[in-house]
């Protein structure tokens, strides 16, 4: 019951993540959307963690969040740095890479 | 003694390089000096090799087999009569080139340096790889530097030459490495091991279809290599833009990858399906032969000329390698070498002249001859090699072209030995628009004849071409127990599928060998 | 070793030396190494010859030597292997004789050229690569001495390389010749793919077994006589050799009279048991040669050059040798070869006398009254004449006759009334060369007057001993009606060369056509004397009244244009408009458009790259979404 719960919960959180990042248009915020997908994913490992006994998904965790704090800080620097070139962190004035 | 001789020979050149890179790039001299003196020692150890080379040996000499990335991937190297004269010429021709560009590249000369070592290594790894999967790392990686070479060391044109030329043999060789996997998927469910060995591989009859796209797939990029008409147009382009050192590697080596790579892989491995496809195969190649000598005849730039000369030429090859017999892979393999001499030796005379006169284009000389007279002697034996000349290296391998091509289908002959005429016809035609005549520019008249350094070039090249003009058993008698025992292994092969078209893997191939007979008369 | 295999080797040696430090050493030495080691060859050419005569009476006619074993692969096999016998030994000794004399002459004639240590290494070469022509023993080798004189003509015909025409000369004597040659080529295939050898003496072995079918043994015949004729300067391929006149003058002697244009003869002689094997063969022979002898001599009866009038001389001449060894009579052929090779270069060498006294003038409009300046030349220029002609009882009537008596006896009546008609010809346009060269008014320029000197004894002492040979040498070979020394020539060719079929000539018919043929001497020179010293007005008139049969005549029935305009132009214009249209227009075209349709369709697929993140995460959404619903359903 609690794993089914907690997973659940996982799920509306990622989903809620998801569509913050696709509707949302400032970095950011979308930066914002993407912890909370990780961090739903992170729920979801322990969840399944507990109800099936077993370590190696909390082990997992801690490789998630440690990759999470090092996105954290990478991407926030990239975010300043566009920030400072282009005055702007609005996702509409990122389009170098259009084809 | 057991040192690794063939590995030393392939990768000393590459050695050099990593050498090169911790000398810094002003002292051109010390640059010089470490680059020529691994080319050389390389050069060395393949004449060591040349000597200790047993003629009456068929098979591989010197082999080293190691396993290395598993899958039947394993670091083969051997040298038989089929590659020992293309190795040679590669260690021979190396030195020669890096002399060449000391005055002629000025820019970047460490690069090209470091560019030339490590092409060196490439093409002799193409000769000397007896697995699958090595001959084509080694067919890549001679074409990377090749790249670089042309792409920054050549002339206006040359990113549209060298995006050309990559993707070109990038395209053929792409279809080489799924072929590639193809054999080895079969091996292994035939035999129940992985093996890339060329001599295991040999082993497998394939069935009609499997082998008729697995010939069409290695082909291809043998074909584009050679090059065969109509994948010619890669080649004059290549070769305009590209500086002297590279022209002349890639004339006289890189060319002959591609028919090499017919008679050790193609034809071999894919008996049935060549028997299928040597007629189309000698068409193009007689296609290539007239072909090529007419392009060369209307040819406004002496090195466009001299590389269509080169289609004209490497399509008798080809042709020799369709016939398929003791005579003519006899011929083929003299020629490649003839072929490698001749041409690199015009396209460093054509690079002595425009490193004078920053023009290639023959209406801008005239009555050279009066001006450089020992230049133009050299030139002329060149030229006079390139058509043939009894007496001169061309005609000893032309005349086993025709012979062995001849005892195999007359017409092909026929049509093949137009390219006495035309090969007379646009050489000559150059030589007299070139050298002949009066001096009627500036530019001609301030030339000054080729001093000590362009002998030393020119000089070893002549004397060879004399050699093998006059002397031709002494190369031959190496190479003609490799090359009947080829002959007679692909003839029996077709005979033995005759029997059943089943796929399945023969026990060792031994044909009744008679030494030195020919089977067609 | 034998003896014979070291008269090559002289020759080779003082070519190498000369090429490689001929611009070094001075005048005096070059012209003595030249000299000496063509002397040494024509010392060991005597004492082959005495060696031979000598074996000969132990029934030793044939003699080989084998140096190496030169290319071999599986079934094919050339050796590098020397063959001497009584045809090869003719042959070494006209090249070494004529060749020392004509070496000689060039001391004096090219003193004052630049580049003298090039041009006697090229001519040492030429001797060089004549004698293993000569000497070789199989068809392979024999093509290396068939391509080397070849390669010297071009070198020397093209000495003086500044003057386009020479440049241009020596180009298209070369490219004929390779022509030729690659028939050549192709009639050695072919004997090789037929009998499996291409060692004269295994070849003759074969064709008397009939190993080879009838058939293949004409083609390979006819292939070969294509190299004929473009060596020898037969129809169609002889148009090289008038322009081959650009070349000095001791060459055209050496060269293009006396000796390799000679080779074509040679080689058919040589295989004689071929020609003779393949009657079809043999009768183009003949028709081609006896064609070429008249048409040749028509052109010469009205050329102003010098130098083309012997040109074309030498072709009709040719065609004669030809027309002698396509009957049968091979040993007829080889004998006029022999008479020709002295008289021809004797003509030659003396009109380069007259030339080096005219300062350099070839034009006979602009000579006339020579006779009194050229006291030594004159004399040896109307020998020379006499003997071409057919004048009884000199060489070149002996050997001409020989060969239309062979060519009569064996019923070939058509090309046998050709070469009278072609002795006609000869006899008008030699006494028309010496009639306005030597006789007649003096039509050169005062300024050259001036210089008129008679040339040096070291030119004019090889003409005069080349005049003796003229006169004699046709007692070698006397017919068989003048006594019973009659035929030694012939009779020693035996050997090598089938005696000509006994003709069934009867005694007086051969009586009647050595009538004729004076007769026909008679005819040209009286015909000569009447238009050029009687009456010099007749051949304005004659060329006022045809004058198109004049100009057609003058220009060698414009041959020349007509291959440029039917085979050279089209075909490089031909090949311009393929490689344009073709090669870059279509080919390459294909291969840019494949490129460049790659780079249309990577644009294409770009528009997917908006650039904005969103639509990227929407688009991994998707295809997240889609993933799992595969996965799942």
């Amino acid at each position: 019951m609690t794993t089914v719960a907690v997973v659940g919960l996982s799920i509306v959180l990622f989903v809620l993540g998801t569509i913050a990042f696709i509707v949302k248009r400032d970095l950011l915020t979308q930066f914002m959307a993407v912890e909370i997908m990780l961090n739903a994913a992170n729920l979801a490992f322990l969840g399944l963690a507990r109800g099936s006994g077993r370590l190696d998904a909390q082990v997992i965790v801690f490789f998630v969040m440690t990759v999470a704090a090092a996105e954290a800080a990478v991407g926030l620097a990239i975010v300043l740095h566009i920030y400072r070139r282009k005055k702007s962190i609005k996702t509409e004035d990122l389009d170098r890479l259009r084809g | 003694m057991n040192a690794p001789l063939l590995s030393l020979i392939t990768f000393l050149p590459l050695a050099g390089a990593i050498v090169l890179i911790f000398i810094p790039k002003e002292e051109r001299r010390r640059l010089f000096i470490a680059a020529i003196a691994f080319a050389v020692a390389a050069f060395v150890l393949s004449l060591v090799l040349a000597v200790r080379f047993d003629g009456n040996e068929a098979g591989p000499q010197f082999v080293e087999n190691r396993p290395w990335l598993g899958y039947g991937i394993h670091y083969h190297l051997g040298i038989d009569g089929i590659s020992l004269y293309l190795v040679l010429l590669t260690a021979f021709l190396a030195p020669l080139v890096l002399l060449a560009s000391r005055t002629s590249i000025r820019d970047r000369f460490k690069e090209y340096l470091l560019f030339m070592l490590i092409l060196e290594t490439g093409m002799i790894g193409v000769f000397l790889s007896l697995n699958l999967f090595l001959f084509y790392v080694f067919w890549e990686a001679a074409l990377i530097p090749m790249y670089f070479l042309i792409g920054i060391f050549g002339g206006k044109r040359r990113v549209y030459a060298t995006t050309k030329f990559v993707l070109y043999t990038m395209a053929g060789s792409l279809l080489m490495l799924v072929g590639i996997f193809v054999l080895q998927g079969t091996y292994a469910r035939l035999s129940g091991s992985y093996s890339l060995d060329i001599f295991d591989l040999s082993r497998m009859v394939l069935s009609n279809s499997t082998q008729t796209w697995l010939f069409l797939a290695f082909g291809l990029a043998f074909a584009i290599k050679v090059p065969l008409f109509p994948f010619h147009t890669w080649l004059p382009d290549a070769h305009v833009e590209a500086p002297t050192g590279a022209s002349v590697l890639l004339a006289a080596v890189l060319l002959k990858m591609g028919a090499y790579g017919f008679i050790r892989i193609g034809f071999p491995l894919f008996p049935d399906a060549v028997k299928r496809f040597a007629p189309g195969l000698a068409v193009l190649a007689v296609i290539g032969i007239v072909y090529g000598g007419f392009m060369a005849l209307v040819q406004k730039d002496v090195k466009s000329l001299v590389a269509y000369s080169s289609v004209s030429h490497m399509g008798l090859v080809l042709l020799a390698v369709a016939a398929w017999n003791t005579i003519s892979l006899q011929g083929a393999i003299l020629q490649m070498i003839n072929h490698g001499l001749s041409t690199g030796m015009l396209f460093f005379a054509v690079g002595v002249l425009y490193e004078r006169t920053h023009t290639r284009m023959i209406s801008d000389f005239g009555g050279v001859g009066r001006k450089m007279p020992v230049f133009a002697a050299l030139f002329l034996a060149a030229v006079l090699s390139s058509l043939g000349l009894p007496g001169l290296n061309g005609f000893a391998g032309e005349i086993l072209c025709f012979a062995g091509i001849f005892a195999a289908h007359k017409i092909w002959a026929v049509l093949a030995v137009t390219t006495v005429i035309l090969a007379a016809a646009y050489l000559l035609g150059m030589y007299r628009k070139v050298f002949h005549g009066p001096v009627t520019n500036d530019r001609v008249a301030a030339l000054r004849d080729i001093g000590g350094r362009e002998l030393l070039i020119f000089i070893p090249i002549i004397l060879l071409m004399f050699w093998i003009g006059l002397f031709p058993g002494t190369f031959l008698k190496k190479t003609e127990a490799t090359v009947s025992r080829y002959a007679a292994t692909v003839q029996s092969r077709r005979a033995e599928h005759v029997r059943t078209n089943r796929p399945r893997l023969v026990s060792e191939v031994t044909p009744e060998l008679e030494a030195g007979t020919g089977e067609t008369r | 070793m034998p003896v014979f295999v070291f008269i090559p080797l002289a020759p080779v040696l003082g070519a190498l030396v000369l090429f490689l430090f001929g611009r070094r050493l001075p005048r005096r030495t070059i012209s003595a190494l030249a000299c000496s080691t063509i002397a040494a060859a024509f010392v060991f050419s005597v004492a082959a010859f005495i060696n031979l005569l000598s074996t000969a009476a132990s029934g030793q006619n044939i003699l080989t030597y084998k140096l190496f074993t030169w290319i071999s692969a599986g079934a094919f096999r050339a050796d590098a292997a020397f063959r001497f016998d009584p045809l090869a030994a003719v042959m070494v000794l006209v090249v070494t004789g004529v060749g020392l004399l004509i070496h000689v002459y060039s001391v004096g004639y090219m003193s004052r050229e630049r580049d003298y240590g090039r041009y006697f290494a090229c001519l040492n070469l030429f001797t060089f690569a004549m004698l293993l022509l000569v000497l070789a023993d199989n068809l392979v080798f024999m093509f290396v001495g068939w391509e080397g004189v070849g390669l010297c003509s071009y070198l020397l015909i093209g000495y003086w390389f500044e003057k386009p025409s020479a440049a241009d000369a020596g180009k298209k004597a070369f490219l004929v010749n390779r022509i030729g040659d690659a028939g050549f080529l192709l009639g050695i295939l072919f004997l090789w793919t037929a009998a499996g050898t291409t060692s004269f003496f295994s070849l003759e072995i074969a064709v008397a077994g009939s190993v080879i079918a009838p058939s293949l043994a004409t083609l390979s015949a006819v292939l070969l006589f294509i190299g004929a004729a473009g060596k020898s300067a037969q129809i169609p391929l002889y148009i090289w050799l008038p322009d081959a006149m650009e070349g000095p003058t001791p060459v055209s002697a050496l060269i293009h009279a006396a000796t390799m244009v000679t080779a074509g003869v040679y080689m058919v002689a040589r295989l004689n048991p071929l020609y003779s094997f393949s009657p079809a063969a043999g009768q183009i022979v003949a028709f081609v040669g006896a064609l070429t002898a008249v048409y040749a001599g028509t052109i010469a009866l009205v050329q102003n050059d010098i130098k083309r009038v012997l040109a074309y001389s030498t072709i009709s001449q040719l065609g004669y040798m030809f027309l002698g060894c396509g009957v049968g009579a091979y040993a007829a052929g080889v004998f006029h070869l022999f008479t020709h090779a002295f008289f021809k270069s004797l003509l030659f060498l003396a009109a380069g006398s007259v030339i080096h006294a005219l300062s350099g003038e070839q034009d006979l409009r602009r000579m006339g009254g020579l006779k009194k300046y050229l006291p030594r030349t004159y004399p040896v220029f109307l020998v020379g004449a006499l003997v071409i002609a057919g004048v009884p009882f000199l060489s070149g009537f002996f050997s001409k006759d020989a060969i239309l008596v062979s060519a009569f006896a064996r019923g070939q009546w058509f090309v046998g009334i050709l070469g009278l008609a072609g002795a006609v010809l000869t006899a008008f346009y030699m006494f028309r060369l010496i009639f306005l060269a030597f006789f007649g008014n003096e039509r050169f320029p005062a300024e050259v007057k001036s210089h008129i000197h008679e040339s040096p004894a070291v030119m004019t002492r090889p003409l005069a001993v080349l005049a003796f040979l003229s006169i004699v040498a046709g007692f070698t070979g006397l017919p068989a009606v003048l006594g019973k020394r009659a035929n030694l020539f012939s009779r020693f060719l035996e050997p090598v060369v089938r005696p000509a079929a006994e003709g069934n000539l009867s005694l007086g018919a051969e009586w009647t056509l050595i009538l004729a043929s004076a007769a026909c001497a008679a005819v040209g020179i009286w015909l000569a004397y009447l238009f050029y010293v009687r009456n010099t007005a007749l051949p304005g008139r004659w060329a006022a009244r045809l004058p198109r049969i004049y100009r057609l005549l003058g220009r060698g029935y414009y041959v020349d244009e007509i291959y440029g305009a039917i085979v050279v132009n089209p075909l490089v214009r031909g090949a311009d408009a393929v490689y344009r249209r073709f090669d870059l227009g279509i080919i390459d075209a294909a291969v840019d458009g494949t490129g460049r349709a790659a780079g249309y369709f990577g644009k294409a697929a770009g528009l997917v790259q908006t650039g904005w993140i969103k639509d990227y995460a929407l688009a991994v959404l998707f295809g997240l979404v889609i993933f799992l619903g595969v996965l799942l359903f």
